[in-house]
């Protein structure tokens, strides 16, 4: 570039000889070049400016494509950085306490039909029709020939009956996946799985949720994909729960019951083994809930938990230890069984009479109802309250069913003196057999509450203390004796030292009028071994009634002792107790010493 | 010598370029690999489920007795009851083994010659 000179010579001389200030145009020049400058910076920066701008744009322009492709696509999981197993998304198993399954999961198809597709609707609705009886030929030709686009045929079909629906060729009919949940065992231990069905559903695919049981209390846990389908072990044995089924159906239909139930606990850990209600129902094919009447006749309906009923003379061991544990009696002392005991209006009677006088102990081997109510009047209300409190018979047993709160006992609206002398032979208070197995299980592993539970579990509880552990050995003694003298002299068992107590509770009439004379609830609450105790068995049969002998004979001791007695038989192998032999003396030898 | 450099510089770009082009496909394959083996996991985790399902309906008490009653004439199978259960004395001791035996006795068939030992 060539510098224009400030003061161009020629320029100069010119004006010095015209006598003109030669310093003008020194000015003059510079603002030229002043100007010339400044356009040029100018002309830079508005570049600059452009570049940034530029660059601003192409910056932000991309952040917003990025952002506008990545809410525009469908998410994917970031392939290289997957890990391990992937997602396994199915309910978890249920097992048994051997890993023996109790609920799993099977893939089946559904089946949906696009009505628009279709080529021949009539014909469709016709085939489809003889594929599956209950599907009514008129609907479905309703179905797809109207205006609808969508129509749910089956939610789950066989495999055969989907090669049978391809057979049809209607372009219309279209099959999803999905998932079933499958009772392998059909209707053994259904009241505690209780059932499945589904939630929300899709054509690709439809969520399962637990209608009930423990598939209902534990469905966030079953649903839960960190889970990684661990499965969900009860302490249920199935070969068990089996046996106790097979054995209280057999028995139930014996003794002519309506219904029966029987809870097998392990007293120390309060873990369930086996808990069945009949009449059962199988979980595959779950029974609709009734509408109308009375809830207790439906199948569903567990009586194990549910069911609460007057549970009889069964209550009267509680009574007993707890004067023992007072130290207001011991298991001799004399108790006055004179009757009737009369209080008010009310009179207590005995089933025969059984004399002026009792020891403590043959007031529970012989079931005096008289005895009972006056140790009951030595203890008094409050303290009987608080005792059953303390065995868990105020509220609804806690065990890991949807349908446990329902299960709450029926106490008396105003605990009087007649209601504490009534409880103690168990009348006035209704509970479920798993309340009374809870009971019965605190009372005699030593005297420590347990809670019954469902799910396996290691260790023996040590809850809070009931009795001292003296009072449960006597406690256990005399229910030892029960069965060895007593009311329940069918319930012994070679070898398994069995104990227990007999109840026998007339059943009250629905309407509120009084007690049937000929309906009862028999009950046998029983231990075994007696000596060591480790399980509790409860059976309690509805109604039943004994008719080898010329009257029907309802009484527990007739009935659900003679069942309990078959089940420890059939049972307590399964469980691994080895049978008690008493070893005889060794003949012939005698032991001296010097 | 610069000329030279720049060769190498452009060379090493091409060597690079097809480094990171063979990495890029080996890691697609790797890719697909693992998308295989998650199908085939899923495939094989279903069948195990349907196997185990299939086991568990075979197994059920229901059937198990059904069959054990059917086949009672051949197995002879009847629930376990108490007096299955044996004791220890029931059983007999193991035989002791047969003694080894130290001290031999020559047991000779050779004729004996009378006329050496006579008494």
């Amino acid at each position: 570039m060539i510098r224009t000179p400030l003061r161009p010579l020629a320029r100069i001389l010119k004006a010095r000889e015209k006598g003109e200030d030669t310093d003008a145009i020194e000015a003059e020049n510079l603002r030229l070049r002043h100007e010339a400058v400044r356009d040029r910076s100018r002309l830079r920066a508005e570049g600059r400016l452009l570049v940034l701008g530029g660059m601003f744009v192409l910056a932000f322009g991309t952040i917003g494509m990025r952002m506008g492709a990545l809410a525009g696509t469908a998410p994917e999981e970031p392939q290289s950085a997957a890990t391990g197993s992937p997602i396994i998304g199915q309910r978890a198993d249920i097992t048994d306490r051997n890993g023996r399954i109790l609920a799993t999961n099977l893939e089946t198809h559904s089946l949906y039909a696009h009505p628009r597709d279709m080529v021949d609707p009539a014909r469709a609705a016709r085939e489809l029709a003889v594929i599956f009886p209950e599907l009514e030929e008129e609907d479905l030709v309703k179905d797809f020939t109207g205006s609808r686009k969508f129509v749910w045929v089956r939610r789950q079909l066989s495999p055969e009956q989907m090669q049978a629906v391809h057979d049809i060729g209607s372009p219309g009919l279209l099959f999803g996946p999905r998932e079933m949940r499958l009772y392998p065992n059909g209707a053994i231990a259904a009241h505690i799985l209780g059932g499945a069905s589904y939630g929300r559903e899709g054509v690709a695919s439809a969520e399962v949720i637990g209608v009930a049981g423990v598939e209902r209390k534990f469905d966030e846990y079953l649903r839960d994909p960190s889970q990684e389908n661990k499965p969900l072990e009860l302490s249920i044995d199935l070969t068990i729960q089996a046996a106790t089924e097979e054995v209280l159906s057999g028995g139930m239909s014996i003794m002519n019951a309506k219904g029966a139930a029987s809870v097998l606990m392990d007293l120390h850990t309060g873990e369930i083994i086996a808990m069945a209600s009949l009449p059962d129902f199988d979980p595959n094919n779950r029974p609709q809930v009734l509408l109308t009447g009375d809830q207790s006749d439906s199948p569903l309906f567990n009586r194990a938990v549910q069911g609460v009923y007057e549970l009889g003379s069964t209550f009267k061991i509680f009574a007993v230890a707890q004067a023992m544990e007072l130290g207001l009696i011991n298991q001799d002392t004399m108790i006055d069984t004179q009757g009737p005991l009369k209080w008010g209006r009310f009179k207590i009677r005995d089933f025969h009479d059984y004399g002026a006088q009792l020891s403590a102990t043959d007031v529970i081997v012989k079931s005096s109802n008289v005895g009972t109510a006056r140790i009951a009047m030595q203890i008094g209300g409050e303290r009987q309250q608080s005792f059953l409190r303390s065995l868990g018979f105020m509220e609804a047993t806690p065990v890991e069913l949807q349908e446990a709160p329902s299960g709450a006992p029926l106490l008396p609206r105003q605990w009087s003196e007649i209601s504490t002398m009534t409880i103690s032979y168990g009348h006035g208070l209704s509970s479920s057999p798993l309340h009374l197995a809870t009971g019965y299980a605190s009372l005699l592993n030593g005297g420590t509450r347990v809670t019954p539970t469902l799910l396996k579990r290691d260790t023996a509880q040590y809850g809070p203390r009931v009795v001292s552990e003296s009072i449960s050995t006597r406690a256990r003694d005399m229910l030892r004796a029960v069965v060895v003298r007593g009311t329940a002299s069918f319930g012994e068992v070679a070898g398994y030292e069995v104990g227990g107590k007999t109840g026998t509770a007339d059943k009250p009439e629905e309407n509120g009028g009084g007690y049937y004379d000929d309906k009862v609830i028999a009950t046998f609450a029983s231990v075994f071994p007696a000596n060591d105790p480790k399980y509790v068995l409860i059976v309690t049969l509805d109604e039943p009634s004994e008719n080898s002998g010329d009257k029907p004979r309802r009484t527990a001791g007739w009935t659900a002792v003679p069942v309990a007695a078959e089940m420890i038989r059939r049972v307590a192998p399964l469980l691994g107790l080895r049978p008690q032999v008493d070893t005889s003396e060794p003949i012939g030898v005698t032991l001296t010493s010097n | 010598m610069r000329s030279f450099l720049f060769v190498l510089a452009g060379l090493a770009v091409m060597g690079l370029a097809f480094w990171s082009y063979q990495e890029n496909y080996k890691t697609r394959d790797a890719l697909s690999e693992v998308r295989n083996l998650h199908a085939q996991i899923g495939r094989n985790h279903e069948r195990l489920g349907m196997l185990r399902a299939e086991w568990a309906y075979l197994n059920r008490p229901d059937r198990l007795s059904d069959l054990a009653e059917l086949n009672f004439d051949r197995l002879g199978l009847l629930p376990i009851m108490p007096d299955a259960f044996g004791r220890v004395d029931q059983i007999i001791y193991p035989l002791p083994d047969v003694l080894p035996i130290i001290v031999p006795i020559e047991v000779d068939s050779a004729p004996v010659n009378l006329d050496e030992d006579a008494l």
